[in-house]
């Protein structure tokens, strides 16, 4: 556990500002009541997506990774992100740079070119990582001001904040504590479903070479979520965000059914217990309402 | 050793370590990697079966299967495997194996697209921009697809590392130069 910094990089990537914007102000303000400041990273790319780019050429995936760390490193500030696909590439590349020095010096001779270096002076954290270990669950108690007493949660976690564990140091992958911990804190209740820790299906290029594949995955995690009585889905990433939220609707023309059910990032489920407005985090413009259960 | 196994270690090998690949020797088909994989439910992914084709240099049948993409990379495998295989990640460098010798979709590629004209896999449009605004924020964030000069930056990198050639981008174009690429 590292000190708490009082300034972040965030580092938006693709999905959080470009198709789910809601989250990003979600993070933004749910840090400010902590006192933690948000810096924009200018000139910031794609993260490039671990198991896309990664899976295209992981020397074209590196490169670009360790550029977006270098803008952090410019800016002398650690990084976080609201998505688990950012999450994976940028704290898997920095961890590669850090360990194989031959390696950091083939990726400068890259950066050199467009005048930029990596250095290994970063740090790469989840927005969920700062809360739950730096921010803390006692000071989270203190700000919640709506407590989400009555609604029953599932947690989805996807696949790269806890996975590999090597790298990403969250504990175990197979009784993850993080999300629960958080949930418990707002005053809502887990409820335990089949395939907990399955992946949303979208991940490693899926949903881009063949979507209904990807979408049966998901269909059928939100069958067993719905089965055991949840009121919504609640996990860390933008990219399976996308997938539960959009996907429901494609689900619902490619099988014939009529899923409406409620989609949240962590942060903006904090955010609500902590008094933000759905409006303002964009919940009201997501494909899936948000009951009254939870906005009360 | 088989020369496939050995061109999976050296690929995979600059990033992650020689060690971390050779970790595909030790597989020894317990299936433990198969019995836990969320995909393999549902598609022909078996991760077992892929490991023994590499070891058996099968390279035609491997980037021939269309399987080899249906990995989420949920890493599920790589947790659970008893003999350290760090399966997700030799599936990740045999698919770099694949793309190189022209066995990669058009929708992939055309993520690529995307990326070498805006910066980003998933770029934003008008509609998200009105989204922006509503909730306080500037239309377009501050990332590559706002400035020239970063975007640059970007497309300079993906040059230099030979991605506009490995998915045959046209620059003139912008686009694909051909929607079926040779194989």
């Amino acid at each position: 556990m590292s000190e708490e910094k009082k300034e972040y990089a965030y580092f938006l990537g693709c999905i959080t500002p470009n198709r789910y914007p809601g989250i990003e102000v979600a993070a933004k303000k749910v840090f400010d009541k902590f006192g933690i400041v948000s810096r924009e990273m200018e000139g910031a790319s794609c993260c490039p997506a671990p198991g896309v780019f990664g899976s295209f050429d992981l020397y074209t995936w590196l490169p670009i990774a360790a550029r977006n760390l270098a803008i952090a490193e410019e800016m002398g500030l650690e990084i976080y992100v609201t998505c688990n696909g950012c999450y994976g590439s940028l704290q898997e590349a920095d961890h590669a740079l850090k360990e194989n020095k031959k390696l950091r010096e083939q990726v400068n001779v890259i950066l050199g070119k467009v005048g930029r270096e990596y250095k290994g002076t970063t740090k790469v954290h989840h927005s969920i990582g700062l809360l739950h270990d730096q921010i803390g669950m006692d000071r989270l108690k203190e700000q919640v001001k709506k407590p989400m007493k009555g609604v029953n949660v599932a947690i989805h976690y996807g696949c790269h904040f806890l996975k590999p564990r090597e790298v990403r140091g969250h504990g175990s992958s197979e009784t993850p504590v993080v999300i629960e911990d958080i949930v418990a804190a707002t005053g809502a209740k887990e409820i335990m479903y089949k395939d907990k820790l399955m992946c949303c299906g979208a991940g490693g290029g899926v949903r881009t070479a063949d979507t209904p594949t990807a979408l049966e995955w998901t269909r059928q995690k939100l069958v067993s979520m719905i089965e055991m009585g949840a009121d919504c889905v609640i996990h860390p990433c933008a990219f399976c965000h996308l997938q539960l939220d959009r996907g429901q609707e494609e689900i619902n023309k490619i099988f014939a059914t009529t899923f409406n059910f409620p989609v949240l990032h962590v942060m903006q489920f904090v955010g609500l217990s902590m008094g933000l407005s759905a409006k303002e985090m964009a919940l009201d413009q997501q494909f899936t309402k948000i009951p009254d259960k939870l906005i009360k | 050793m088989e020369p496939f196994v050995e061109e999976i270690i050296k690929c995979g090998g600059g990033v992650f370590g020689d060690e971390h690949m050779e970790t595909l020797l030790e597989c020894v088909q317990c299936g433990k990697c198969t019995g836990g994989c969320p995909s393999g439910r549902i598609t022909a992914l078996r991760t077992r079966k892929l490991f023994r084709m590499a070891q058996e240099g099968m390279v035609e049948e491997i980037f021939e299967a269309p399987e080899l993409w249906y990995c989420t990379t949920c890493y599920t495998c790589y947790e659970r495997c008893p003999k350290g295989v760090k399966c997700t990640d030799i599936i990740r460098v045999i698919r770099n194996l694949a793309a190189k010798e022209g066995h990669m979709s058009v929708p992939h590629r055309k993520i690529g697209v995307y990326a070498l004209k805006t910066g980003h896999g998933v770029p934003i449009g008008p509609d998200q921009m009105k989204i922006r605004e509503s909730i306080g924020l500037a239309a377009q964030p501050p990332t590559t697809q706002k400035y020239k000069e970063q975007l640059e930056e970007f497309q300079k990198i993906c040059k230099e590392a030979g991605f506009d050639k490995l998915i045959d981008f046209d620059w003139a174009k912008m686009d694909l130069k051909e929607e079926e690429k040779k194989k």
